[in-house]
């Protein structure tokens, strides 16, 4: 035990994500060691980003202002939205550039052992988005796991009845990589989802 | 396939052992609460991820350590030697080597070595709860394709969901009203549940066809002269067994929209095959309730030498381990037993007195005291 504001900051940065005692120990020293000036740039961006961001009237993702950068854009395709999970769900589909449509954010995945259903999602929020008819797409971006599926599933069934057009994105092989290497699950969704090969 | 050669690290009563093993039969003599069962114990844990004897890792790791380390040189089919070794810390995941390599999963150590355990808690196979045979058919499915272990975990996962969703939805309605929300996503559980459901039980039930005719034999060797087994699978609700895994699949969404009043009632899934049964019988009757002592043994025995036959006629021949069940046999089953096992590739053996050890099964002899392993003979 170290003294009282030493420890401090010790068990706050410990209760970080990923962070354990040991590298919360080696990064409170180095913030000790730290130039002054250094130290209170991070103290001023993590105020600046609870006191700043909030979340898309739109879509539920990060914003600085009323809405998010993506839906105040008005190259964007309105008749295109993609659902996912979290913010940074929506980062790792931005920088494919692949994508010209809104995004959805739900906030979560259901999860009824976190106490997470659909009313804790966003998911009513999205229904009043597709009430006027002018999206004509639906791409489910959920995590490709088992409390992925399930919402992904649960929207589907909730959406059939709207007559939109409901993808999901694709699993299989990660390009670049090696047949040999996949595991039975991601090599047998390959297998299910292979396409026609057009030449 | 053998183990070559076994090195532990604060596994249980080991701060360090290294045991260098030959093919044939070895055994481990020593007085009780030695480490015997602990060697074997770490070699049953390579090849399930799982120890016969505890469920849970915490006594794995020696008192005082942070974490345990089973390593072992595993001889299999042409002579080639993996290198496997796994870091085990409670209450978190396991950490996998292969040949040195870190880049594995733990999941992906499983079919390295394959082993058949016998061990005095084999009886509650025969004795026990359906959950005790449930483990016998799951870890065997395992042991034949390690790919398995996904599906057993996955339909663990969706099952532990569709249980906290039922929980919620029977306490809300208890308190009145309750959430109409709460089962709209009964539905897709119930699609997850039954597709991950229906694999697991066509397998198994693909299993106990396979394994009928070998516990059958095995029975009539130990047990010449007694009545004839028949196992039989059955499922958690009425209806006769699935001839494939699409019938499987609809007849479990039928028998849970037949039973959804029930669930709801009481806030807990009650069909699919972690409510399934193996039923033992011999002759026409469940050997669980009916059978002598003498019978139980014979037929735990069976099931464990019907498991070694059904690996080594597909290939790489298990490591059979033989902890302390010889004390627990009359003199006739002894010898039967030994006979049966004694051409296996491996066969590891503990004993707390040597003359335990039956006369068939000559090989290499450990002793082993106070955390100490001494090589005997040759």
């Amino acid at each position: 035990m170290y003294e009282g504001v030493v420890q401090d900051l010790i068990d706050e940065l410990g209760r970080l994500p990923g962070v354990g005692p040991k590298s919360a120990q080696r990064i409170a020293f180095h913030i000790l060691q730290a130039d002054p000036v250094d130290v209170r740039r991070l103290a001023f961006a993590l105020q600046q980003v609870k006191e700043k961001v909030r979340f898309c009237s739109v879509c539920g993702n990060v914003a600085e202002s009323e809405q998010c950068r993506v839906c105040l854009d008005p190259r964007r395709d309105l008749a295109v939205i993609c659902v996912v999970e979290e913010s940074k769900d929506v980062v790792a589909i931005e920088r494919t550039r692949e994508f010209r449509g809104r995004y959805h954010v739900l906030g979560g995945a259901i999860s009824p052992i976190e106490g997470v259903g659909p009313d804790d999602l966003r998911i009513r929020e999205l229904m009043t988005r597709l009430a006027d008819g002018t999206v004509t797409e639906l791409i489910l971006a959920t995590d490709p796991n088992l409390e992925g599926e399930a919402t992904a599933t649960y929207l589907a069934r909730l959406c059939k009845p709207m007559g939109l057009k409901v993808t999901r994105l694709a699993s299989g092989l990660p390009v670049g990589g090696d047949l040999e290497y996949a595991d039975e699950v991601t090599l047998g969704r390959a297998f299910e989802g292979r396409r026609l090969l057009d030449v | 396939m053998h183990v070559a050669h076994l090195s532990l690290a604060d596994f249980r009563s080991y701060a360090r052992v290294e045991v260098p093993l030959d093919p044939g039969v070895t055994a481990f003599v020593g007085p009780n609460g030695q480490g015997k069962t602990n060697l074997v114990e770490a070699i049953g844990y390579l090849a399930t991820l799982g120890s016969h004897r505890v469920a849970s890792d915490a006594p794995l790791v020696r008192l005082g350590a942070e974490r345990a380390v089973v390593r072992a040189s595993v001889v299999g089919q042409g002579g080639r030697t993996t290198l496997v070794e796994l870091e085990i810390t409670p209450g978190k995941a396991n950490r996998a080597r292969l040949n040195r390599s870190d880049n594995v999963r733990p999941r992906d150590v499983l079919g390295v070595l394959r082993t058949v355990l016998f061990a005095p808690e084999d009886l509650t196979l025969v004795k026990g709860d359906p959950g005790e045979r449930r483990r016998f058919l799951d870890e065997l499915l395992t042991a034949r394709a390690p790919r398995l272990a996904g599906v057993r975990s996955d339909y663990e996962r969706v099952l532990k969901q569709r249980n906290a969703l039922l929980k919620t939805a029977a306490t809300a309605r208890r308190h009145g009203g309750g959430k109409a929300a709460d089962l709209a996503t009964l539905e897709v559980w119930d699609g997850h549940l039954a597709r991950t459901g229906a694999e697991l039980t066509a397998f198994r039930i693909q299993l106990v066809a396979a394994l009928q005719p070998l516990v059958a034999e095995a029975y009539r060797q130990l047990a010449p002269d007694a009545g004839e087994t028949v196992l039989e699978y059955r499922h958690s609700f009425e209806g006769e067994l699935p001839s494939s895994r699409e019938q499987a699949e609809q007849q479990l969404l039928d028998a849970l929209q037949a039973a959804r009043p029930q669930e709801v009632a009481r806030g807990l899934t009650l069909v699919g095959p972690h409510r399934d049964e193996l039923l033992l019988r011999l002759g026409p009757l469940p050997a669980k309730g009916y059978a002598s002592h003498g019978e139980s043994w014979s037929y735990a025995l069976a099931l464990r030498l019907a498991s070694y036959e059904l690996l080594r006629s597909e290939g790489g021949e298990p490591v059979l381990i033989l902890d302390d069940v010889f004390a627990e046999l009359d003199a006739r089953r002894r010898d039967r037993l030994a006979e049966l096992v004694a051409g296996g590739e491996q066969v590891l053996v503990t004993a707390a007195v040597a003359e335990d050890v039956p006369k068939a099964l000559t090989g290499a002899r450990y002793a082993v005291s106070d955390g100490a392993v001494t090589r005997l003979t040759p």
